[in-house]
């Protein structure tokens, strides 16, 4: 294995008596999209500005590209590109200008920022925005735009804090094929997300992280295979009394349920056969749905939560 | 070839204003050279007139000088409070530039350069029109131009601190009205401190606007007094100083939390 990029140990975040962060440790290699998924709250947002060195961090140890960011943070910075989870970009310049200053603050000369800008507005498809003013541009434009700037130093890591939230699903798609293309170009992916599809489809790894702490570590696949069953079977119910009453008789019949706000998950390798011994023991489900399971699922086994709580 | 950080962070600061300048000019040029052309010729003719020379000058040229240091001042705290409470909180691009390579600590200091710049070139303009006329008796009256930017630094510094560690922008009219307005209107600037009471004389006399006022009317007059003058600029590099050293630790603490 090649050294990694980024390197944590006991890390840990408070603020005043609130622990953000509590004592993780990870590995981020070169060249992979490593995630980390959890609800708002998690921690995630803390580690993610303690990576990119905008943070100090409160224990532990964290190393990024080798150095220590309490030391070297504008060293680090200078290989980092950072999206950060609310848009900041600079609203008093054309989005053209948005680029060229920031890579002015890398130090970049004038004509290699130019030829990049054209290169990464090419890339993020606004080349016909360049002129613009960055308040009308719709948010998933926006976002593209960061992308955009935080490619201008062309960073080995890339680190994005939830890149997705808030934008339409034509937005989102687009997006994570941009993030895609990026990683078969060697960029390496750190990103934060409460979407499991985002993590599904973007992360080669990720952790699970609630409450400060990594709850599981692993591939999308591996994680869903050691701490989930196959399949799922979804019941939900006319009326809430219906769905307390059920829980009982359906736990009879599967090891695992999980009980949510508007539904049971039955956790089973068989969800047909799971299926048709609950519509024979007649528990009266309204409706009854049969899918894989997901990292949705190993979030609610992990910590008897959803991740949208 | 590397540039320094702090003129990086003033690109960005002069990028915005080659696009936003003509909104200026009024606050910055037109406005101080009315008032000029009120005080200095209207007001000035009557006092003129009636008592003689204020300080040995005419009260054009006594006043000129403590018009063009005091709308440095202006400038210096307008821009050290919305722009800098609003790069923080509203728009948070001062989040994206210490993301780069730039420290919180080397925006700071680039932000209140900014201003000096600004302030130069601003007064540099005024002074022209102060010349024209006949406003500005000695050569040594250029000298005015970086005691403008002087106390332009002294405001901003540590406005620019204060205004970053901010939540809201309620105080800001607070400081305009009771701190910015008063020091306008009597430091010296349209008359002799000696005419105020004597218990606000000590008062005026710490203040940097004062301190600014005088060296820039030794300048615009020739008329230095080496001991006074040494005096003065030491009271504004002493703000300018804690101001910046202030300004880097609050920069430090809003931005990197």
């Amino acid at each position: 294995m090649p050294d990694p990029l980024i390197v944590a140990h006991a890390l840990t975040k408070r603020f005043g008596g609130f622990v953000a962060v509590d004592g993780i440790d990870f590995v981020i290699a070169p060249g992979e999209a490593f995630g980390f998924l959890g609800p708002n709250g998690a921690g995630k947002s803390s580690t993610m500005r303690m990576i990119g060195c905008v943070s100090p961090v409160s224990g532990g140890t964290l190393r990024v590209l080798g150095m220590d960011p309490a030391a070297d943070g504008a060293q680090i910075r200078r290989r980092l590109g950072v999206v950060p989870q609310e848009d900041n970009l600079d609203t008093e310049l054309t989005v053209w200008d948005n680029l060229m200053i920031y890579g002015r603050y890398f130090d970049l000369p004038r004509a290699e920022i130019r030829r990049r800008a054209e290169e990464l507005l090419e890339f993020v498809q606004l080349s016909d925005r360049r002129d613009s003013r960055v308040d009308p541009l719709s948010g998933g434009m926006k976002r593209r735009l960061t992308i955009a700037r935080a490619l201008i130093n062309q960073p080995e890591v890339l680190l994005l804090d939830e890149p997705t939230t808030g934008l339409d699903p034509q937005a989102r798609h687009m997006l994570w094929e941009r993030l895609y293309r990026l990683k078969q170009d060697g960029v390496t992916l750190v990103l934060t997300t409460h979407y499991m599809d985002e993590a599904e489809q973007l992360c080669d790894r990720l952790v699970i992280m609630d409450g400060g702490r990594i709850v599981a570590e692993g591939s999308p696949r591996e994680l869903v295979a050691t701490h989930a069953t196959r399949e799922v079977v979804e019941l939900r119910f006319a009326r809430a009394a219906d769905q307390s009453d059920a829980l009982a008789r359906v736990r009879a019949l599967a090891p695992r349920v999980e009980a949510v706000a508007d539904r049971l998950l039955v956790y089973t390798d068989d969800g047909d056969a799971t299926a048709a011994a609950i519509a024979g023991d007649g528990v009266g489900a309204a409706s009854v749905f049969v899918r894989r399971a997901s990292l949705e699922d190993v979030f609610l086994i992990l910590t008897g939560r959803t991740l949208e709580d | 070839m590397s540039t320094p950080p702090v003129i990086r962070v003033v690109e960005r600061e002069a990028r915005v204003f080659s696009r936003l300048w003509r909104g200026t000019v009024f606050s910055t040029l037109v406005a101080p050279v009315l008032f000029l052309a009120a005080m200095g010729l209207g007001l000035g003719g009557l006092v003129d007139a009636h008592t003689g020379k204020v300080d040995g000058l005419t009260y054009l040229q006594y006043v000129a000088p403590g018009l063009m240091v005091a709308s440095a001042m202006q400038i210096a705290a307008n821009e050290a409070m919305w722009p800098v409470l609003g790069a923080v909180k509203w728009v948070k691009n001062f989040h994206a530039t210490v993301a780069t390579s730039i420290t919180p600590g080397e925006l700071a200091v680039g932000y209140v350069l900014w201003i000096v710049i600004r302030s130069l070139a601003a007064s540099a303009v005024f002074l022209l029109v102060a010349a024209l006329l006949g406003a500005v008796p000695s050569a040594w009256g250029v000298l005015a131009i970086p005691v403008a930017a002087l106390c332009a630094a002294a405001f901003s510094a540590p406005l620019s601190a204060y205004s970053i560690r901010l939540d809201s922008d309620i105080s800001f009219p607070v400081i305009m009205r009771v701190g910015v307005l008063p020091l306008f209107l009597f430091s010296g600037t349209f008359f002799p401190i000696s005419q105020l009471p004597t218990w606000l004389q000590p008062l005026a006399v710490v203040s940097p606007l004062w301190n600014a006022v005088e060296l820039a009317r030794a300048a615009t007059t020739g008329t230095f007094h080496l001991g006074a003058d040494i005096l003065h600029v030491a009271v504004l590099v002493v703000c300018l100083t804690a101001g910046l050293l202030w300004g880097r630790r609050t920069f430090t603490r809003r931005l990197t939390s």
